[in-house]
């Protein structure tokens, strides 16, 4: 499966990378050298082999859905600007607002 | 109080910032003195009282920056404590140095930090491994006795065997990871750097074990691996992995293993052949899963929450621009080859095949334990240390962690522990165990270390 410029800007964009057109020849030779390496994992042969979730024999542990408090060597409000009812508000994003996107920033 | 006096002399002789070997980013020497200077004063010190350490730069610590050697996190200073860091404070250790490191843990030599590379103590012509490359030096150079890396693919193991030190994988899971900065979670581990296979073993009792703060931490006993100590390693029975030494490893390499082996044999070990036979697949199957698990963690790099944020016209394009200048190239490129290997149309074909296959290499293991073994001996790396820029093609560079990567994807203990050298470069010999046993590593590894004093 042969990766070509459409791919590497699709993927690109996925990831929110603005990679620059003239390094998308050097990529593209770059992931299908890589990848044509990964062609070997097809030959073999895996039917009825679980694909793996972890390592190891343990299963994953459960907890109740509260952890220990996290202790902060810096008071809360010294992160951000402001906070407000135990959350952090980040700077405002004055030039989403007109960009269309519905994202909320605080 | 003297040790931690020393360890700064000792930078400032072999030179440790970027006219030099480069191995050490971040120092607070004040703040280093006057822990130091507490610890002198409690009177029932722990088990490394005043004992100086250093750490990568991807573990979290509060007064010192911690920015994965990336320009995205650059003055990044963490609100809170990795718990390796406060579990080794509270044995009495002092932490006097943030270490240099491949960005965000990916590469095999420490070329790739945003901080420029690290040089070799051994030879400052070459590289010193990576990616705990920083952490490896420090130790090699004689700064430190005990410095902390991570393990994701051999980033521990390999550097060690670069720069001639002791260099430990736990169990995954034996390490909370709690602030260690997430590269592949279901790879990623703590590890530790030491003078001597003993520096490593008391590090690793100090930080091992449950951690409230992280789930994926076992709730395995831990027991007291300085008391390993053996000379006796008889009934013990080491496999010799044929898939580790094939015709077209380095002769002088499987000769200084072959040694290694007969010294095991003379403390009464056994020696059987064993073999795994999807070694050669581990390569393909890492350099799958973990981009792909970068390509998720790395996500929350958007210059909203942490670090670096170049503005731009919109919400998208300050993601883009703050990312594409905040990442380097390998970094880069490992999140467009992950975010590739999960999206729609590849991801059977690569993820969940690699995944299948990550099944079959950690059956290996289980059959070569269970069919008596209790140990398995390979060299650590295919090479000594190489020059700078010879290995310019990517996938060349990652075949750096064939012996390696096996033991991550497994979730094994492993140790790396110097053999001998060619020419002068150290060459490293990996011991590696079932999974909790750090125990039985530790004894092969005490035994060969002991071994290898008596020679010389």
């Amino acid at each position: 499966m042969a990766i070509g410029a459409d791919d590497v800007r699709h993927v690109a964009a996925l990831a929110r990378l603005a990679v620059p057109e003239r390094q998308i020849p050097e990529l593209v030779a770059q992931l299908n050298g890589i990848l044509s390496h990964m062609d070997a994992l097809g030959q073999v042969k895996t039917t009825g082999v679980m694909a793996a979730a972890g390592v190891g024999d343990a299963a994953m542990p459960l907890r109740a859905d509260i952890g220990p408090p996290i202790p902060l060597a810096r008071p809360l409000e010294s992160f951000a600007p402001q906070s407000r009812d135990g959350f952090l508000l980040v700077p405002r994003l004055a030039t989403h607002e007109s960009s269309g996107d519905d994202e909320s920033v605080e | 109080m003297n040790a931690v006096r020393d360890a700064f002399e000792r930078m400032a002789e072999v030179d440790v910032g970027p006219t030099g070997l480069n191995c050490i980013l971040w120092t607070d020497e004040q703040r280093a003195l006057a822990d130091a200077a507490a610890v002198d004063a409690i009177p029932s010190a722990g088990a490394l009282a005043g004992v100086p350490f250093v750490a990568k730069d991807n573990i979290a610590t509060t007064h010192l920056q911690t920015t994965c050697g990336s320009r995205i996190l650059e003055g990044y200073v963490s609100p809170y404590e990795a718990t390796v860091i406060t579990r080794l404070r509270d044995a009495g250790a002092v932490l006097v140095g943030k270490t240099n490191m491949d960005e965000f843990a990916m590469g095999s030599s420490n070329e790739h930090s945003a901080w420029g590379p690290v040089l070799n103590p051994v030879d400052r012509t070459r590289v010193p491994g990576g990616s705990s490359g920083g952490s490896a030096a420090s130790v090699a150079a004689g700064i430190v006795r005990i410095a902390l890396g991570s393990e994701t693919g051999g980033s521990v193991r390999q550097p060690a065997s670069y720069c001639g030190v002791v260099g430990v994988k736990p169990t995954y899971g034996r390490v909370s990871r709690f602030g260690l900065v997430a590269f592949a979670s279901s790879l990623d581990q703590v590890g530790v750097f030491g003078t001597m296979v003993k520096d490593a073993a008391v590090a690793l009792e100090v930080i091992a074990g449950r951690d409230a703060r992280d789930a994926t931490s076992a709730d395995c006993p831990v027991d007291r691996y300085s008391a390993a100590h053996t000379n006796d390693l008889k009934g013990v029975v080491i496999g010799k992995p044929r898939e580790y030494f094939p015709k077209s490893l380095d002769p002088r390499i499987a000769k200084l293993c072959e040694d290694a082996l007969d010294a095991l044999r003379a403390r009464g070990a056994e020696v059987r052949e064993v073999s795994l036979p999807h070694t050669d697949l581990a390569i393909p199957v890492y350099y799958i899963i973990a981009p792909a698990e970068a390509s998720s963690n790395l996500a929350r790099f958007d210059g909203v929450r942490y670090g670096l944020r170049v503005e731009a016209n919109g919400l998208r394009e300050m993601y883009e621009a703050t990312r594409t200048r905040g990442f380097g190239p390998e970094v880069t490129r490992r999140i467009l080859l992950g975010t590739y290997v999960l999206s729609a149309g590849y991801y059977d074909a690569y993820y969940r095949k690699a995944q299948e296959v990550r099944t079959l290499i950690a059956q290996d293991f289980r059959e070569a334990f269970d069919s008596g073994v209790h140990l398995l001996f390979t060299p650590t790396t295919p090479s000594v240390a190489f020059e700078f820029g010879a290995k310019s093609d990517p996938y060349e560079m990652y075949l750096n962690d064939i012996f390696t990567a096996t033991a991550n994807l497994a979730g094994v203990p492993a140790i790396s522990v110097p053999i001998g050298d060619i020419e002068g470069l150290p060459v490293g010999g990996q011991l590696i165990a079932r999974h909790f046993d750090e125990q039985m590593m530790f004894r092969g590894a005490f035994a060969l270390e002991a071994a290898r004093t008596e020679v010389s």
